[in-house]
């Protein structure tokens, strides 16, 4: 595991001064997180991604709706930093492509007009959009002068600008799976708590009905599920439905874990004492049988969200789940299904590169979490 | 097992009929999109010839009834019987299956007990970081690298199980070579994600194994590294290994379902997605319902297997 691969270093030697002693559960918890490396990379790539997620409209560098017929399929734009002379620009400056169809092979051309260049600004004032839904605005990190344009990522087969549309796209993205992990969190946590707190028939039955969720191939059932939604929905229906479409699997891992820990630490001897010290039953749950728990159970969700990614990816893909005019990540890469179009235009696979290297992000965290979980376990 | 099918074919039945409107109302809608007037009888008539004018559970009951005695029902859609549409597709999901698990296994234990006596080594961080991507890339993105990449710099199609001659001719040894020369990308495709949580789990328990006591006394008797190795340390290992065949393959089929969708294969993966679209509900359940049923029948030889690895939970039987 590659928790072995970072592993911790031993203590050193200041490590077991008084503030190791006095330091709190969660002071420790964070200490040892701290020093998994993969992880704070994993934490500052999402911290990254889900800033731009937020806001998308401040980052995109154009519409993301909108067709731009004379840039259709173009291939990803050069920055440049030096000119024609070899001149050094300390602001890095793109050009405008001229556009022409080879009439052989009727592939479409795109060459660089190197007279037609344009400076790449910061907060550039270019085309408007909604904050949040609330205020219209046109202020942008970076962007391009009109008549110029920069489209970084290259441009669709309507010739909307793809990186924006990556943008706009891991709003849906990364957030389905924390909304499903909420819901899965919920149900997982009270149903595993109950199937593990009275036990006998009712635990008996639960437990057969998550054996049987399980032995169901996860992908046929998100696809029957996510194929029963209603074609009419409107797009943050649908959104809802593909959460509790990758809910219902995600939920199983969940309720076992929460059981198995509700029926081990019944019996540990620290509820013991603290039964025999007159503490109440809500006390104990929540001072010291939750605490002893939530780490785990952090570790589990943080290792769960990747899969429901991947789950909102695949079924947007096959095109039963977010629907166009809404962009996810999965609804981008069905233009690269037509094996052809993705060889002549390979940019269109960009936003795989953004699904992998969020995946590696949270299991990196996850991987990193769940060595710190246990601080007391050197 | 008998009850859980049966729940299967009750949760099944259910989810393919959640969709508003069934098979009739888009053919109705076919109908009049060509220009065609449906009338109120026509409809009636159209209903009763799919059996939709039974109530839900009724038409439950039928199917089920008669699948127990081997019939499936037929096909909306293809109007030809089940048994005989998913067949073929479903010898080609199960050879596919046990061909990746055999695969999986091939890949992941030699490099998992290389990863863990070489800790640390170039090989053990390559053999990590391959097997992260493996956990991190979908298979249907790597399918669609690979025939990306086939077509790219090989100039060859690599999706299909059979090449254009072959596609409707009939079973010959020629017709079986094609079939062997296409079926490693699917093959490689679905064995990539399952042998990288494999080698995790591998290098992880032997990992924790080689500290062990019994290690250093067997070493410290003269005993060579490779017997050694192979004799205790290894043989523990396997049970985990063992008892992963149970998630392994319901996850070998689920992954094998998406990655055929993308390649175009002729299994069971894309027949049900478009089963389940045209709301051609026999045919879906029964998909659904073998798909269930093999990842079953993996869960119980695993737990036999199990048996056959493990003296200890054999010995605990015997005494009990």
């Amino acid at each position: 595991m590659l928790s072995k691969l970072t592993k911790t270093k031993a203590p050193t030697s200041t490590d077991f001064s008084d503030s190791y002693y006095v330091a709190s559960q969660w002071e420790l918890v964070r200490r040892k997180f701290k020093r998994h490396k993969l992880a704070r990379v994993g934490i500052i790539v999402l911290a990254l991604f889900y800033t731009i997620a937020i806001f998308a409209g401040f980052f995109s560098l154009s519409d993301y709706q909108k067709r731009d017929v004379d840039h259709v399929t173009m291939p990803p734009q050069n920055l440049h930093f030096f000119d024609e002379q070899g001149k050094f620009h300390l602001r890095p400056f793109v050009c405008n492509y001229i556009y022409t169809l080879n009439m052989d092979t009727l592939e479409r051309m795109f060459e660089e007009d190197t007279s037609n260049c344009y400076d790449i600004q910061f907060l550039v004032h270019t085309h408007p959009y909604k904050f949040w839904g609330i205020f219209e605005t046109d202020l942008h990190l970076i962007g391009v002068e009109s008549p110029g344009y920069y489209f970084p990522f290259g441009t669709d087969e309507f010739g909307r600008d793809l990186f924006s549309r990556n943008v706009y796209a891991s709003r849906i993205s990364l957030s389905i799976g924390f909304v499903g992990v909420i819901l899965s969190f919920f149900l997982g946590s009270i149903i595993g708590g109950i199937s593990g707190y009275f036990g006998g028939a009712i635990d008996m039955v639960i437990q057969r009905i998550i054996e049987f969720i399980i032995s169901i191939p996860s992908i046929p059932l998100w696809i029957a599920l996510a194929a029963a939604l209603p074609h009419d929905w409107s797009s943050v229906e649908v959104y809802f439905g593909i959460t509790i479409v990758l809910a219902t699997v995600g939920w199983t891992t969940l309720a076992r874990t929460v059981r198995g820990k509700f029926l081990e630490l019944r019996e540990a001897d620290f509820v013991m004492a603290a039964k025999i010290s007159n503490m109440s039953d809500f006390h104990i749950i929540i001072k010291h049988l939750l605490p002893s728990f939530a780490s785990y159970l952090i570790v589990i969700l943080t290792l769960s969200i990747p899969g429901m990614i991947l789950g909102e990816t695949a079924l947007s893909f096959l095109e039963i789940g977010i629907r166009p005019p809404a962009v996810s990540w999965g609804v981008l890469l069905q233009d690269a299904q037509n094996i052809r179009s993705l060889a002549l235009h390979p940019w269109l696979f960009i936003p795989a590169i953004y699904v992998i290297v969020t995946v590696l992000a949270f299991n990196f965290i996850g991987d990193g979490l769940r060595d710190a979980a246990d601080p007391y376990k050197q | 097992m008998i009850f859980l099918l049966w729940l299967t074919t009750v949760v099944t039945f259910v989810i393919v009929q959640l969709p508003p409107g069934d098979y009739s109302t888009a053919l109705i809608g076919r109908l009049e999109a060509a220009g065609q007037h449906v009338d109120e009888e026509k409809r009636q008539a159209i209903k009763k010839e799919f059996g939709l004018d039974l109530p839900t559970h009724m038409r439950y009951v039928k199917w089920v009834t008669l699948a127990a005695k081997g019939n499936l029902g037929y096909s909306f859609d293809w109007k030809r019987p089940v048994t005989e549409l998913i067949g073929q597709r479903l010898t080609l999901t199960v050879t596919i299956a046990l061909l990746s698990t055999i695969v999986t296994y091939v890949i992941a234990i030699p490099i998992g007990i290389y990863s863990a006596t070489h800790q640390y080594s170039v090989g053990d961080y390559i053999f990590t970081t391959w097997g992260f991507f493996g956990l991190a890339v979908p298979n249907f993105m790597l399918a669609l690298a690979l025939l990306y990449f086939g077509l790219r710099y090989f100039g060859v199609n690599l999706s299909g199980l059979y090449s254009q001659e072959f596609m409707d001719a009939p079973w010959s040894i020629a017709k079986l070579l094609d079939l062997a020369k296409h079926l490693p990308i699917p093959v490689f495709v679905v064995a990539t994600g399952g042998s990288a949580g494999l080698i995790r789990v591998l290098r992880a328990t032997l990992l924790d194994e080689l500290e062990k006591q019994y290690v250093i006394t067997a070493r410290s008797k003269g005993l060579s590294n490779t017997k050694m190795l192979f004799k205790y340390p290894v043989r523990l290992c396997l049970n985990p290994l063992v008892s992963n065949l149970a998630w392994l393959f319901p996850n070998l089929i689920s992954g094998g379902a998406i990655t055929a969708i993308v390649l175009g294969l002729p299994t069971a993966g894309p027949m049900m997605l478009r089963a389940l679209l045209t709301q051609d509900t026999f045919l879906s359940c029964s998909i659904l319902l073998f798909l269930t049923m093999l990842t079953l029948i993996g869960t119980t030889i695993s737990d036999i297997l199990l048996v056959l690895v493990d003296p200890r939970i054999r010995m605990e039987r015997s005494t009990s």
